[in-house]
């Protein structure tokens, strides 16, 4: 364990912990959009930026969900130079979604109410924090889209901007996103992406007939869990009632 | 040749290549750089090698690394004198073989310095050569960088075999310490301290890496050396190795650079061959191996943890370096990543020692450093010059000042994210802290000058596009910031600029440099901030009078005729794509029709009576 301080609070923190997430656990906020408890920090959305100030006396902005703590390490998460810094950075994310409710909110809480630039495509709702690439690589393991070119051309896509052939329609993209920019459907006992060009059958419960999972999902959690064929032949609300 | 077990019977493999030549019989020599090879130097040398099949053993023939005085190739050297011939043509090739035949010299061929209009007959005496110290570079005119054996010659591998049999790990690292070599890549680390953290650093095994993915717009230093003496890298790399105790190397080089894979590729096998490189190197029981990475053509893999991700396999985007790659850096083991020429430097260190070293140089930047020295001088090419130099001895005394006598305008330094630096600043001794001082960077060396017809806002716009195609997209202050910064500099050079423009984008700066992931993004805002910082007049005119006081943004200028100079030879009529131009008749002055003039410039090239004016 070593000692750091946020804010003025002393805290003990586990070495190899990040200040980002000491920080977290003990309840105090620091703005993020990139991050997740569920993957590895990637430090691309630059929000969680913090003043330090190490043992030599040293100052300096870090990416607190990257910078591991050390012993005697002081951390300032709402210096002048932080709050300015993360208004610059909310302006740029502001000018490219100005439509996203999220990104709104953040930046009125950062005192920021107007985009300084015009967007490039207003709709834009993406802000290529990452999280549904990494969440499909490192938790689902299906690795079925990615972050496509470089650059202000840099995008979310499914391989070759055409169907994602690997995804197994789990939505762990969409529910870690945090602009809602990853939409799906299910109808007609079909679950449709159209961001990732997929359409997947849904599994029909034996029992009470409802469309609940796609079956590709299913089939992917028994051979990965090794389970029997017919885990999945009910829903979850009939198994329940089945006592399984 | 077998593998030599000692450094002794490299002594011996020297003395022996050494009593098989004769150092006064005449050898011609043909650069075979890239610069040269565009200008057709494998056909000179091809005609060389047939015109001397019947003077085998009277006269040599041998292929060189690049010279560095590329604008003037094909370069060909005779030894012994070092005759230097210019521009040289296959159809050439008989005169030169008679020339040399009996004794004389070619005049025709011969270099003339622009400034005293002199015919110069010696490389050495050459003004662009004679100004330099070319340490690193010097070797490449004198050596096939295809033969090891050449490279051995003139003492090659020396180094390492004092390095090897007399030398612990902990005295390279130290005498490197000592030196106060620092890495040539742009940042300036000091070498023998990330060689101290890597050989202390926890975790096997540990890798040394060669950072050859050199990427800024006219610079090609690492290149020509890669291409020209491999195995003064190699050697360095060797030596690096032993000291961090690493056995496994990797050398990334930009695909675009194929006579340098290729070379690297030959002397990589040549060494193995010779003992210098794989198992039980020269008999000491050190061990290396190394690969050659290609990489893709991504500007921003020149970056340390950008590279490694690539070479991992990985998309190459930077990380965080809060744990210096030192500690963990590939595959998160301990990891010694060394620019090109800093690594170059390092047998000249344990040859020479670190005192001899530390006699070159500025207080706290010792050695030399390579400049790729391009734009409006005369002379252009790598110039190589002790730390220290001031930037008007290289442009004035080397490079031969300024084109067209135009006037100097600025000298953009360290690459694309370097910044522009004034005419005030000619007498600035070049080391890595006196070009941060003034708002640029060393980078890894490049040198861009510009004279009065150079247009400030249009140069940092071209940076920042080149910055925004080459971000790789990750972060959003780099990403973003560059779209709107490209976007407000392409406002002010299209007439669209506003007030408050230069204001914003000072602010932007500001959030890339304290807020962007990497370098690449921290630096990308130099050429705005410099350009606003010495030339804000420059912005002004472009915003508020929507002038470009340098004639060159294309929406803010106009082209016409004089009339009292122009006797309608109709040349422009003729040569003018847009039809723009209209002749009225014979000695009557021709008439642009500005609404259909795209601001091409070729009438005002044409004309040569200075008739067309632009405003």
């Amino acid at each position: 364990m070593v000692t750091i301080n946020i804010d003025g609070r002393d805290i003990q923190a586990k070495e190899g912990s990040t200040v980002f997430e000491v920080a977290r656990s003990r309840g105090i906020l620091i703005p993020a959009l990139c991050n997740h408890e569920a993957v590895k920090p990637y430090g691309a959305c630059r929000l969680c930026m913090v003043e330090i100030t190490t043992k030599d006396g040293r100052s300096r902005l870090v990416t607190s969900c990257l910078y591991p703590v050390e012993e005697g390490l002081k951390v300032n998460t709402k210096s002048e130079k932080v709050l300015s810094v993360r208004r610059g950075v909310i302006e740029l994310l502001l000018s490219r979604c100005p439509q996203v409710r999220e990104i709104q909110e953040l930046a009125r809480s950062l005192g920021v109410t107007k985009p300084p630039f015009k967007a490039r495509n207003k709709d834009e709702d993406c802000i290529l924090c990452g999280l549904c690439v990494r969440v499909c690589a490192e938790v689902v393991g299906a690795n079925a889209i990615s972050l496509a070119n470089r650059g202000t051309k840099k995008e979310a896509a499914p391989p070759f901007h055409e169907t994602a052939e690997a995804c197994i329609g789990c939505l762990s993209c969409a529910f870690v996103c945090p602009t809602g920019a990853i939409k799906a459907e299910d109808e007609k006992g079909y679950r449709v992406i159209p961001r990732w060009g997929v359409k997947l059958k849904l599994k029909r419960c034996k029992a009470c007939g409802y469309h609940f999972a796609p079956e590709r999902q299913l089939e992917y959690m028994i051979e990965k869990e090794n389970l029997p064929s017919d885990s999945f032949d009910h829903c979850p609300a009939c198994r329940a009632k089945m006592g399984q | 040749m077998g593998r030599l077990k000692s450094p002794g019977e490299l002594a011996t493999l020297r003395q022996a290549i050494l009593a098989k030549r004769d150092p006064n019989r005449p050898c011609i020599t043909v650069c075979s750089g890239t610069g040269c090879s565009a200008y057709g130097s494998e056909k000179v040398f091809a005609t060389f090698e047939a015109a001397l099949s019947p003077l085998k053993g009277k006269i040599d023939l041998r292929r060189t690394g690049c010279h560095g005085f590329c604008e003037r190739g094909t370069m060909v050297v005779i030894y012994p004198d070092e005759v230097c011939y210019v521009q040289v043509q296959p159809e050439d090739v008989p005169a030169i073989v008679a020339s040399v035949r009996n004794g004389k010299i070619l005049e025709r061929l011969l270099y003339v310095d622009p400034v005293t209009g002199k015919k110069i007959t010696l490389e050495p005496e050459i003004p662009f050569y004679r100004n330099q110290q070319r340490l690193i570079f010097g070797n490449n005119r004198r050596i096939d960088p295809q033969s090891i054996e050449d490279y051995i010659a003139l003492g090659g591998y020396d180094a390492l075999a004092k390095a090897l049999n007399g030398m612990t790990p902990e005295q390279i690292v130290g005498e490197i310490k000592k030196s106060n070599l620092r890495g040539r890549g742009g940042a300036g680390f000091p070498t023998g301290t990330k060689w101290e953290t890597v050989r202390n650093a926890p975790g096997e095994p540990k890798y040394v890496i060669v950072n050859c993915d050199e990427g800024d717009p006219g610079a090609y230093m690492d290149r020509s050396l890669m291409e020209g003496n491999p195995h003064s890298v190699l050697e360095g790399l060797v030596i690096g190795a032993y000291a961090i105790g690493s056995h496994e190397g990797f050398i990334y080089i930009r695909n675009e650079y194929p006579l340098a894979v290729e070379n690297v590729g030959i002397a990589l096998r040549q060494a193995e061959e010779y003992g210098l490189l794989g198992e039980n190197i020269l008999g000491s029981g050190f061990n290396l191996k190394v690969v050659i990475n290609r990489g893709g053509g991504a500007f921003v893999c020149g970056e340390s943890t950008a590279l490694m991700a690539s070479l991992e396999g990985q998309v190459g985007e930077p990380r965080a370096k809060y744990i210096h790659t030192a500690v963990s850096g590939l595959w998160e083991k301990p990891s010694c990543l060394n620019n090109v020429e800093t690594f170059a430097n390092v047998p000249l260190i344990i040859t020479n020692g670190a005192d001899w070293y530390r006699g070159i140089g500025t207080e706290r930047s010792k050695g030399t450093k390579i400049f790729s020295l391009v734009g409006k001088v005369n002379n252009t090419g790598l110039v190589e010059v002790p730390m220290g130099t001031t930037l008007r001895e290289i442009i004035y005394n080397i490079g031969g000042g300024i084109r067209e006598g135009k006037r100097f305008k600025a000298v953009q330094t360290g690459g694309p994210s370097g910044g522009m630096i004034p005419e005030q600043h000619l007498d600035l001794p070049i080391d890595f802290d006196e070009l941060t001082r003034v708002g640029s960077m060393m980078g890894s060396g490049g040198m861009i000058v510009m004279d009065e017809s150079t247009c400030m806002v249009d140069i940092a716009r071209y940076f920042i596009s080149f910055l925004e195609e080459e971000s790789c997209g990750k972060c959003v202050p780099c990403r973003e910031g560059l779209l709107h910064m490209r976007e407000i500099l392409d406002d002010i050079c299209e007439g669209r600029g506003k007030p408050g423009d230069i204001e914003v984008m000072m602010r932007l700066s500001a959030t890339m440099k304290d807020a962007a992931l990497c370098a690449l993004g921290q630096t990308a805002p130099n050429p705005v901030l410099s350009s606003i910082h010495y030339f804000k007049d420059e912005y002004e005119a472009h915003i508020n009078e929507k002038r470009c006081p340098a004639k060159v943004c294309k929406a803010l200028i106009t082209y016409s005729i004089i009339d009292e100079k122009c006797p309608g030879c109709g040349i422009c009529v003729k040569n003018c794509p847009q039809e723009a131009i209209e002749s009225q008749g014979k000695k009557k002055p021709a008439v642009i029709h500005s609404e259909n003039c795209v601001r091409c410039g070729i009438c005002y090239d044409v004309c040569r009576l200075d008739a067309i004016e632009v405003e």
